[in-house]
């Protein structure tokens, strides 16, 4: 188990630069989740921890040592690839006990290792197949016993759970958590999907354009974001984003849009010069019918709903927003609906540089 | 195909007849081959054009495998074909992963070289070759023609080898090499065993490539001792008295590998074909 | 990273020495004396080689042979693999035996090749001559190989037999890479057979068209071996193309000097014929 630490890591693939000055701690024992839009470079950042790529400059150390000279097979990591890179032609067992086999490990002391790993994922039945025989969920757990086996330092997972289906992806996805409250080791996992990384992450670390956004646990992503493209990221569904105007009064920053008043912010916000800024408040905060907090109208467009929940969209002024509500409702395009809004529960952005504004 | 049944049956029979067509065209040079090598000799000029052999007999067979010259030049393209099949699919290989795996300075200057040479006309490094190997004692030798014949199949063999290795996902030897191979193990231990087929077909190339070649081989090996087939028999038809009959039974044995390969690597042969882009 | 140039050194070195260094070495004896018995020859002698060429009337003919030879090989190889590949890009009982068969010719060694067609038209033992002769195509059963004014055909019919399967195999391999869901989508939007053939196959097929018959060109100029085989050029160089003469002046001749200065005609003819399709593309890519 070992700390991983990258210090202003930048990575250029000939003019284009994909990672551009990334600082990142991540504790001994951590699960720390790397999540993004795709293109953001969280891969690159992933094979540069693991050797496989070279950094255009910065440095990478895991539980303290210097590794940016080392190959892979020196930095003591296991990776779970997507695509899982089982190799075809070995089965099941091969497959696992590889590592140790390079390492020059006794038969019967590859075969206890490999035996107990396979126990704890539950592949015992299946040592003689070869991955081609596997299902996606099989070749999962193989992949995850090959890394499991060699009892590294520090685990990377590359979207280990992207090419499954949904049900087996929920699955899995409680499996390596499980997995990693056992073992405790060290885990960096990259992850287009934010629901992953809140559900799975001690930490995430948000990525954007090869820069991190922010870090924080989850909740601190959700409810605190420092800026529009976490909070637009984290959250489904999505934070809606308003543009508005803010006014100091005196009892607070008045926000408007198209004009309406929306709400009164009573903390204190840098509002800036022309007053232009970016309201976000998440459909599920938004109350229907008068209620608690400020209240503004807008038209009913469309409902969607799951069964358990609906999504109502309406117009607020001309612009667009989404409301999450567990209430089953009957709408009619157009319908007036008052909306109960919460000032404490708005993140003002700025609309030119997308910063929080606090 | 659409329309009444009559219709169909009209546009069928022209599609089997045309095919049939080429059939016949693509078939009918190998079967005279086959027809006159099996012909005795006492019906071979009397009944030189009847579509079938009269009587059927071996000898000339016996005739070719009898004689030592035949077996001597079937042995000596055996040797050069083999090495270079061996040696060029190696070499090719090498270089054929660095394309797939490697971006590189100079990458695109090698490619481009690699390209020119197989554009050029070979007919130009005749003479400078033979006047370079003829002091290295290269002439006269199987050696030298194995260097040549490894040289010439190098390129499209790399193009080849490349394709395959491009078909085989990348992060396989990433997964080994984080395991703890090196590159080189990665790639002799989950590389080498998944590419067989390619390595096999790209053999089975140069091995056809080297058997069929003449140029080089009339001029550089010009001795008996050291022709290949393609030279023993070539030189054979020219001889004063032409026995055909032996003559036509060498061609089908000459005939006989290159079809086994060909029925092997069947599947292969598109690949092949696009990897090359201009060798046939 | 040194790796990459570790794998590729062999390789390149090989290349790079027998086939680069004899090219410029090649060039350079074109502007020498060089005969290969002949200790005392070697010396420079400037452009004399090439102006010997200007004069020499069987380099003129061999030119003009190069472009029927080209032209012919390439033009009947193209369309008879057209047409089977398109009849072989639709699914039929017997298919893949059928195919299998008529790709054959393209595995035959080429010395064979040219050999086997020897025979063929030879006729003491070859059908082909007492055919045409009963057909009335021919006065009587000769060998065309041996009359001047036809031996060129002798290795242009070997040629069409052995390259045919060649194009059919890359056309087909282009027709199978046109998604089905087009025809299909022009079939519902009532596109006849004719019509889909002319809106879907020919665009798709166009750049595989262009790219394999002008790659091809090249190649068939610059191979000698069927003339080689089949005719040595004869009789009296009648069927010599360029590369066949360089191939028999270097043997017979012995004069090194002079093949050379022949075959570096061959390569600026060929740098030619790329520029002015470079040209082309230029032209064509700035019209768009
Ligand atoms: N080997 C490479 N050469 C050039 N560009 C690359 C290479 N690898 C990745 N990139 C580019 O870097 C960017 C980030 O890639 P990646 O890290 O794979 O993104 P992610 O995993 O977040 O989806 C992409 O725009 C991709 O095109
Ligand atoms: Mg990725």
């Amino acid at each position: 188990m070992a700390s991983i630490d990258i210090k202003n890591v930048r990575k250029d693939f000939g003019p284009v630069s994909v990672l551009k000055g990334v600082d990142l701690a991540i504790a001994s024992g951590e699960f720390a989740v790397l999540v993004g839009p795709s293109g953001c470079g969280k891969s690159t950042l992933l094979r540069l921890i693991a050797g496989l790529e070279d950094a255009s400059s910065g440095e990478i150390h895991i539980g303290g040592r210097r590794v940016d000279d080392l190959p892979p097979r020196d930095r003591d990591i296991a990776m779970v690839f997507q695509s899982y890179a089982l190799y075809p032609h070995m089965n099941v067992r091969d497959n696992m006990g590889y590592s140790l086999r390079l390492k020059r490990t006794p038969q019967a002391r590859i075969a206890e290792i490999v035996g107990r790993a396979g126990a704890k994922l539950g592949l015992e039945a299946l040592g003689e197949r070869k991955p081609r025989e596997l299902s996606g969920g099989q070749r999962q757990r193989v992949a995850m016993g090959r890394a499991i086996v060699r009892n590294p330092k520090a685990f990377l997972f590359d979207e280990p759970l992207s090419n499954l289906d949904a049900r087996m992806r929920e699955q899995m996805r409680f499996e390596i958590r499980k997995l990693h409250r056992d073992l405790g080791a060290t885990s960096v996992y990259v992850t287009h999907d934010q629901i992953e990384a809140m559900t799975m992450a001690d930490r995430i670390v948000a990525m954007n354009a090869g820069i991190i956004q922010q870090v924080g646990t989850p909740l601190e992503l959700y409810d605190d974001p420092a800026n529009v493209f976490v909070a637009g990221f984290i959250g489904s569904p999505a934070m809606n984003f308003l543009s508005g105007e803010a006014r100091r009064g005196e009892t607070g920053v008045a926000l408007s849009v198209g004009g309406k008043a929306f709400c009164t912010l009573s903390q204190a916000v840098a509002v800036p010069e022309d007053g232009r800024v970016t309201i976000g408040i998440r459909p599920e905060r938004i109350r229907i019918g008068v209620g608690a907090g400020q209240v503004v109208e807008a038209a009913a467009d469309l409902v969607e709903t799951t069964g358990a929940a609906s999504v109502v969209h309406v117009d607020l002024a001309g612009q667009a927003m989404k409301i999450f509500t567990t209430e089953r409702l009957q709408l009619t395009q157009g319908q007036r609906i008052p909306l109960a809004i919460d000032a404490k529960d708005v993140c003002l952005f700025d609309p030119a540089g997308g910063g929080r504004l606090r | 195909m659409r329309g009444s049944p009559r219709v169909r049956l009209v546009k069928w029979s022209l599609h089997y007849g045309v095919l049939l067509l080429f059939v016949v065209a693509a078939l009918f040079p190998l079967y005279w081959l086959v027809k006159i090598s099996l012909t005795p000799n006492d019906s071979l000029y009397t009944h030189s054009i009847d579509l079938w052999p009269a009587t059927i007999s071996l000898e000339h067979y016996a005739t070719v495998i009898g004689n030592s010259d035949f077996l001597l030049f079937f042995r000596n393209s055996v040797i050069v074909s083999g090495v270079t099949a061996i040696a060029s699919t190696l070499l090719a290989a090498a270089s054929g992963y660095a394309f797939s795996r490697f971006v590189f300075r100079g990458r695109y200057w090698i490619v481009g070289v690699m390209l020119v040479t197989q554009m050029f006309p070979l007919v130009i490094v005749i003479t400078p070759i033979f006047s370079i190997f003829g002091p290295l004692g290269l002439t006269n030798s199987l050696m030298g023609l194995i260097i040549i014949y490894t040289a010439f199949n190098i390129p499209f063999a790399t193009f080849l080898m490349q394709s395959f290795f491009d078909g085989i996902p990348k992060e396989l030897e990433e997964a080994a090499m984080i395991d703890g191979a090196t590159r080189f193990k990665a790639l002799l231990q989950i590389i080498a065993p998944l590419t067989l087929p390619g390595i096999a077909a790209t053999m089975g190339f140069c091995f056809t490539g080297a058997w069929g070649e003449i140029l080089f081989a009339l001029l550089l090996n010009s001795a008996a001792s050291t022709s290949t087939f393609p030279v023993g028999l070539l030189l054979y038809s020219t001889r004063a008295t032409i026995e055909f009959g032996p003559m036509m039974a060498a061609g089908v044995l000459a005939l006989l590998p290159v079809c086994i390969f060909f029925f092997l690597i069947q599947r292969y042969l598109v690949q092949g074909l696009t990897a090359g882009a201009v060798k046939g | 990273m040194f790796e990459p140039y570790l794998y590729s050194a062999p390789a390149l070195l090989l290349v790079a020495a027998t086939t680069l260094v004899p090219i410029v070495i090649g060039i350079s004896y074109a502007f020498r004396n060089i005969m290969l018995l002949d200790p005392t020859s070697g010396g420079f002698v400037g452009l004399d080689n090439f102006r010997e060429l200007l004069r020499d009337a069987s380099f003129w003919n061999a030119l003009k042979n190069t472009v029927v030879w080209t032209a012919s090989c390439v033009g009947f190889q193209f369309l008879f693999g057209l047409i089977l590949a398109l009849m072989l890009n639709r699914p039929f009982p017997g298919r893949a035996l059928i195919q299998a068969t008529i790709f054959l010719p393209w595995a035959i060694p080429t010395f064979l090749v040219g050999m086997n067609w020897s025979w063929l038209l030879n006729p003491a033992i070859g059908p082909l001559p007492h055919w045409a002769y009963a057909l009335g195509l021919m006065n009587a059963p000769d060998n065309i190989l041996s009359d001047p004014d036809y031996a060129l055909w002798g290795p242009i019919f070997a040629g069409i037999w052995w390259g045919t399967p060649f194009f059919a195999i890359t056309l087909l391999a282009a027709l199978q890479s046109i998604p089905r869901e087009i025809y299909e989508a022009a079939e519902i939007d009532g596109a006849g057979g004719l019509e889909r053939f002319r809106s879907i196959t020919l665009p798709f097929l166009a750049p595989t068209m262009v790219i394999t018959v002008l790659l091809r060109t090249i190649w068939v100029a610059n191979s000698p071996e069927l003339i080689v085989v089949m005719t040595k050029g004869g009789p009296a160089d009648a069927s010599q193309i360029v590369a066949s003469y360089v191939f028999t002046q270097a043997y017979q001749g012995l004069n090194f000097g002079y093949a050379s200065a022949v075959a570096t005609a061959l390569v600026l003819l060929l740098l030619i014929y790329a520029f002015l399709l470079i040209a082309i593309r230029q032209a064509m890519l700035g019209r768009r």
